[in-house]
Formats: C-alpha cells, structure tokens, sequence
C-alpha cells in the first residue's frame, strides 16, 4: 500500500474513532443517575416508567439497560453499580436473594404464553395441539431461558410433545424467526407477540392460564441510591406501573 | 543473513504488556473453572454432542474453503484483474461484517424466503435449520482467513518455477498442481488451520442462520452460551475445552510457519 493511501487511511479511522467518543461526551451528566436492569420483554413498559420518573424526579437520570435474565443476574453478582433488578423469572431473582445481593422482591407483574405464526398463518395452526405436527417448523426458546422452561411446562399440560426445528436463546430470536416466515410457528409470551404487532397474528390458547410466569423487582442490596430505588419500585409496581402494563398485555402479579 | 537476535530490546515492554492482556483473561478464566467437576461437566451428552458437532462441521466447512479459496486465492494473486481492489475487499467483507449481520444476509439467501429459497425448494433442499446452513455458516466466515493467507504466500512465492516449468513444456494445469500448490503447502496449511480454528469458535452467523438445536445445530460455542443461562460452571469448562483444542490447533500452525 502507497504511503499516501495508508496516511488517508489513518485519518479515515481517527476520524470514525474521534466522532464515536465526541457524541458520548455531549451528553450533560445529570445530578443523580438510577441504573435499572430489567429483562428484555420490558423493554417498551420500562422505558414509558422510566421517562414518567424522569418528569417526576428532577436532576434524576434513568439509565436502563435490558437483556437475558442471566446477564442481568451476572451483572449484579458481579458487583456492578446498578440500583433496581428486574427479572422474567422468580429463579433468577432467588439466586440474587440466596446471595444477598438483593432486597425484598416485589412481584408486579405476570406473562403467559401464545402461539405466534406469520401473518396469513401458511401451516393453519389454531391451536396447542397443532404444534406436534409431523412437517412443522417450530420455533420455540431453549429450556435454560425463562420462556423456554414456559413452554415445556405448557406442553406438558397440554400433553403435547414438541419437536421444534430450533430451540433459541431469546423470545426476541424465536419472534425474528417467524417475523422473517422461516419458521410456521413459535411459542412466545403475550406481550411480545403484541410488542411484534402486524408482523406476526398471535393465536391464544387455554392450556397458557397454567403456567404463569411472574416478574420480580427489587433494589438491589448495595446501591448508592435507596430511595430513589424505593420509589422506582414504588412507581412500578403501582397504580401508573399497572397502567402501563396491562396496556402492554401483562397480568397482574 | 541471519536476522536472529536483531531487534531492539525496548520492544520487549510493550509486547509484554500485549502477552498480559491476552494472558490475563486466560488465566482468569483457569482459575474460575471448578476442576472437581471439570471431567463430568464437559462429558455430559450436551456437550458430547455439541463438541462432535463443531468439529464435523468445522472439518466440513475447512474443506469447503480450500475447494473455494485455493481458486481465489491464485486468481487474486495472478490474475492481472482492473478490479482486483474490489475483489479482494470482497473477500474482506465477511472478516469486517459483524458474524450476526453475516447469518442475516445468509438467512436472505438461502432461507425459506431467501433469494434462492424458492429453487432450493424445488431441488428438496431445506438447508434452513439443518447441519448444512452450520457449514455455509462457518465458511462463509472462515473463507477470508484462508484466501489471504494463501494469496500471501502467492505472492512471495518465486513465481520463476512457473515459467521454466512452462518453458519445459507444461500445460498450466499441470504447473499449478506440480510446481505452483507444493510451493505454497506451509501458506495453504498455516490458511486451513486457521480457517479451522475460526470455524470451531464461530458463533453468530450460526444461530443467526442454523438455529439452536442440540445434535444438529448447536455447535460447541452455542452450547457454551445456553449453558451460562443456567450452569456457569458448565460454561467455564466447555469454554476451557475450546481453548484447549484453539491452543492445539495455533501450536500446529507455529509449527507450520517455522519451517
């Protein structure tokens, strides 16, 4: 490579590398800073309380961050500076309390399952007991996730032997896979099959009342900021949090 | 001119800051495994299974990118192409792209929708969600390592042998199996082995475009990453099992590129 081609090419890159970090340090760093994990199908209900906490608490900065419960979980063993936890799964969050890294969990909110299939529903599944079908592509989350243990309870009530074609880390890749039509089905909860909208027609069934999935949130042990946490939680899990929730599709705890 | 032993010493401060930086999460990661457990962990059927598949895949995915690359790789090195920039940036391409964005452009093309879903279908090929869409996967990912380093090797190699070869009255095809690949072998080994080791640790392209299922799809790396959900322990181990078989693989090629 010419010299002068390697010199524009340095340049290019400090460029890009510059205006990465010139970005990140515009943002005025506000008088207190609540750092909240929750799990990925909070993502559009958290960040509605989060901006409702903001307006209400001045010089507050929510920053929230969403992922698997096992990340969010390693997070917070791991000792990092969050306030509030929030996880799709009571034993994840048990853990936390066997470790003494959480206070007292609050339950605010609950999730059952629904088949979802893309749009015009190609294979005509109506619905649990479709789902064992020689020939269909089912998508559901592996065992080892929240959802994923959901769905295995589920079929054992419906007495239902499912043979998915993919068995995926997140609700969020199951979704993705019947969004793109690769899948004819897929086992997700509610509210991310309301989350998806017209991208997938969800198909409720009765065997989901069975098994419940419940959301804990708690302050987390060694946080900087009790009462903010406090009142966080307290934002959650009352009247406005139940508002936006059953908006959502959640159920009560 | 024997260059053994000419370098300045100063070097030594930051390449020893480079060796700790690559050591230190290694040992980190040693200390963390729960050796009482170590055998049973990484001998369930789960990992079994995982770890047999990676290296069929992997093996199947390496000889893929020698029946593709090797071609490459001469064209991009002899081949006296205007558009020789373009394609060598295309060879690139997979190296920079991020894996998951690779397993989405591979899903467009050969899933169900995909741009050659509909003939697929018709020969009754599913390569969605089969031991087949690992392979393309891997390769898709590996086949950069390869290329380059084997057009590398091209490139330095004295390319005189070629000539009097043809002088001597040898058709092309017979100059490059004869003179042109056995003068390039250690460029080609050294390119395969890594093109191996990355397929072994790729991860996702593979989830992206194969899918998550135990026997069939879900490669060491993927197993690595469920298990953390629940047994971290499990995750430590197998990890250290890929490290291991990582560590066998770059000594093979050390030992490829010292000769």
């Amino acid at each position: 490579m010419s010299g002068r081609r390697l010199t524009l090419a340095a340049v290019v890159i400090g460029c890009l590398a510059a205006c990465g970090t010139d970005s990140a340090s515009e943002d005025q760093p506000a008088e207190q800073k609540l750092t909240v994990l929750a799990a990925s199908s909070l993502t559009a209900t958290f960040t509605a309380l989060a901006a409702d906490f903001e307006a209400g608490h001045e010089g507050v900065d929510v920053a929230l961050t969403f992922g698997g419960s096992a990340d969010l979980m390693e997070q917070v063993q791991q000792g990092a500076a969050v306030d509030v936890v929030e996880t799709a799964a009571t034993a994840t969050m048990k853990r936390l309390i066997d470790e003494d890294l959480v206070g007292e969990p609050v339950p605010f909110a609950s999730n059952r399952l629904e088949i979802v299939v893309p749009p015009g529903n190609p294979a005509g599944v109506t619905s649990l007991q479709d789902l064992d079908r020689s020939g269909l592509a089912l998508v559901v989350c592996a065992p080892e996730v929240p959802c994923g243990a959901a769905a295995a309870r589920v079929a054992d009530v419906g007495g239902v032997t499912l043979s998915p074609v993919s068995e995926e880390q997140s609700v969020t890749d199951v979704l993705g896979k019947v969004v793109s039509r690769e899948a004819d089905a897929g086992l997700v909860y509610i509210t991310d099959g309301q989350a998806a909208g017209d991208q997938v027609e969800g198909i409720e069934f009765r065997e989901s009342k069975a098994v419940v999935n419940t959301y804990p949130v708690a302050v987390v042990a060694d946080s900087d900021h009790e009462d903010l946490a406090g009142d966080f939680v307290g934002l959650v899990t009352g009247g406005r949090g139940h508002a936006v929730l059953s908006d959502a599709g959640f159920g009560r705890p | 001119m024997d260059t053994d032993g000419r370098y300045p010493r100063w070097l030594w401060a930051p390449a020893g800051l480079g060796i700790g930086f690559l050591a230190l999460p290694l040992l980190a990661m040693v200390m963390r495994v729960d050796w009482a457990d170590f055998l049973a962990l990484v001998t369930s059927a789960s990992a079994r299974h995982a770890l047999t598949l990676s290296l069929r895949t992997s093996a199947a995915s390496t000889g893929l990118c020698i029946l593709l690359g090797v071609p490459l790789a001469v064209v991009l090195a002899r081949a006296r192409l205007r558009a020789g920039g373009l394609l060598r940036s295309l060879v690139l391409l997979p190296l920079v792209l991020p894996p998951v964005v690779g397993g989405i452009a591979l899903l467009y093309t050969f899933g169900r929708r995909g741009l050659l879903g509909g003939t697929l279908d018709v020969l009754g090929w599913q390569i969605a969600f089969s031991t087949t869409a690992v392979v393309l996967a891997q390769t898709f990912v590996a086949l950069p390592f390869l290329v380059l380093s084997l057009e590398g090797a091209l490139r330095t190699a004295n390319a005189e042998y070629d000539v009097v070869a043809a002088t001597l009255g040898a058709r092309p095809t017979t100059v490059f199996r004869r003179v042109t690949l056995p003068l390039v072998l250690p460029g080609l080994a050294s390119g395969s082995l890594l093109a191996f080791a990355r397929s072994l640790g790729e991860f996702g392209a593979t989830i992206t475009f194969a899918g998550s299922l135990e026997g069939v799809t879900r490669t060491l790396p993927l197993e690595i990453y469920l298990q953390r959900e629940t047994d971290p322990d499990a995750a430590v181990a197998l990890s250290l099992v890929l490290v291991m078989v990582a560590v066998g693989v770059i000594a093979l090629t050390g030992r490829g590129a010292a000769r």
